[in-house]
């Protein structure tokens, strides 16, 4: 059996694609996750009939999506359609290169839900608490950060800090789906969803597809672009309540901990190291969870964290550099780890963080998962 | 008018607690071998499997965890209670739970002690909700 450590920097990343990120009526999940892979394959020039590896999330039929593309892969899997799956799909991926299950792996994510007005709540998402009309994981979001108020004194000008510092990257993103700059008073005056989350603390709903081309940091040398390794990554997942869906009491601090801590040992570097922090932002009071949990401030102490634009580029640490889920693209972490290996080939532009070696990824969700990458 | 919320989901598990709201009671489904308390109810108990489960009557008291208002309503038969108010009880018996805090009051903290009301919304469901205490 190996040590999980031994994979450090044995998988990379070499090919990255998305599609355009917004409302598309008239293309399905398989178009929009064709456009992704041939995207991705471009980015890094692999001939597409090598890929031997697909996992697909949120795409119907996975038998279906390899016809599109013409593949037949010796290895498959099919993730449902949430968000987790992202840093579990990454890192099943890794783990399956590494046992020798298949060399490429091309890992396709499509999300249909703004065309098709998908509103996350009521009869779509039925649920124990239905009769009491709590649904909808923003609700969810909203119960756990009037506990981090209660229990911390945390403010909701504190949360809009989150909210301002991830729009103001997503104007800097060109293909950012909302590019207008707010400030913490807009943020204070937006109306509220469920109280006390207000508009701008809800992530967007959008179209979009993500691709990620992953293969063995010996046959990622091959390929066009400098190659980013997977360094370590770490994953807990918490199963109760989860009858109260996207919910735990204690703000998965405990899960989030005990990911980071593996992430952080298997790449042998620490907070001070992290350069851009890749963090899931379903909705904005998650941020500040996963700040603590990752142990970049103590428990309770977030808000006083991210106070004065701590989070913004420049700050003491950039997050969510392509605008997130909050103003960039709702991907559901997949465009998330496409912002992570862009930063380290340093191909952000305006966004760019300056001398970019290492970012980490991190999804405090009942099944939390942590990625860190490094330069290759 | 007719009731247009949603009802709840009687499954095989849960059937003994929406009869027993009916007659104003509120049970917790507990472990015959180990004691584990819980909601909502499951085919083993979740400590230690066993299959042997049975009901006992809750005292109906608890502490605020915490609480939300939705300005949405996500169905449309909570549209005229805009804004509604769901709260987070910690039962006296320990499992946590959702339901509706009746009282308006913006006045509210975390630990306050609350019980249960009880709201028969149609003929055959009877929802609990909890008030301050």
């Amino acid at each position: 059996m190996y040590d999980l450590n031994e994979l450090k920097d044995k998988i990379a990343v070499i090919g990255v694609g998305n599609t355009k990120y917004g409302n598309f009526p008239h293309i399905d999940d398989y178009g929009l996750a064709a456009h992704a892979f041939r995207n991705a394959v471009q980015d890094c020039g692999i001939d597409k009939n090598k890929i031997d590896g697909m996992l697909v999330s949120r795409i119907p039929y996975y038998a279906r999506m390899g016809e599109v593309l013409g593949i037949n892969p010796k290895w498959t899997i099919t993730l449902p359609g949430h968000g987790r799956m992202s840093g579990m799909g990454i890192i099943e991926a890794a783990t399956a290169i590494a046992a020798g299950h298949c060399d490429y792996v091309a890992l396709m994510y499509a999300n249909i839900g703004r065309s098709r007005r998908v509103n996350y709540g009521g009869d779509e998402n039925p649920g124990t608490w239905d009769p009491w009309g709590f649904t909808s994981p923003g609700a969810a979001h909203a119960m756990a950060f009037r506990r981090h108020m209660e229990l911390f004194g945390t403010t909701t000008r504190q949360l809009a800090e989150v909210s301002v510092a991830i729009r103001y990257h997503a104007s800097l993103n060109p293909d950012a789906v909302m590019r207008n700059p707010i400030t913490i008073e807009d943020h204070e005056s937006a109306r509220f969803i469920t109280a006390p989350l207000r508009l701008l603390d809800y992530c967007l709903i959008n179209d979009g597809a993500v691709c990620l081309i992953l293969t063995s940091k010996e046959r990622a040398k091959d390929f066009k672009k400098p190659p980013v390794l997977i360094s370590g990554f770490g994953a807990q997942d918490t199963y109760s309540p989860s009858s109260i869906a996207n919910f735990d009491m204690n703000f998965w601090y405990d899960a989030v901990r005990a990911a980071g801590k593996q992430a952080y040992e298997m790449a042998g570097v620490s907070h001070g190291d992290i350069d851009g922090l890749m963090c899931y932002d379903n909705f904005s009071p998650t941020v500040l969870f996963s700040l603590e949990g990752l142990g970049f401030c103590a428990q309770g102490e977030s808000g006083a964290f991210v106070e004065n634009g701590a989070l913004t580029l420049g700050g003491r640490l950039p997050v969510n550099t392509d605008g997130g889920h909050l103003s960039n693209s709702y991907m559901q972490g997949w465009a998330l780890n496409v912002e992570a290996v862009r930063q380290l080939r340093g191909e952000c532009g305006d966004r760019q963080i300056p001398n970019c070696e290492v970012v980490q990824y991190v999804q405090s969700t009942p099944c939390t998962r942590s990625i860190i990458y490094t330069r290759g | 008018m007719s009731y247009n919320k949603p009802l709840p989901r009687l499954d095989t598990d849960n059937k003994p607690f929406w009869a027993a709201t009916k007659d104003g009671k509120f049970m917790l489904q507990f472990c015959k071998d180990c004691g584990d308390t819980r909601f909502p109810p499951g085919p083993v108990c979740p400590k230690c499997l066993s299959p042997e489960q049975d009901w006992k009557p809750a005292s109906g008291e608890g502490t605020l965890e915490s609480w939300v208002d939705f300005h949405r309503a996500y169905w449309d038969g909570f549209k005229d209670e805009l804004p509604y108010r769901v709260c987070l009880v910690r039962l006296a018996e320990g499992p946590v739970v959702v339901s509706s805090l009746v009282d308006k009051t913006d006045n509210l903290r975390m630990g306050a002690p609350v019980k249960v009301v009880f709201d028969a919304v149609t003929d055959e469901v009877t929802l609990p909700r909890f008030t301050l205490a």
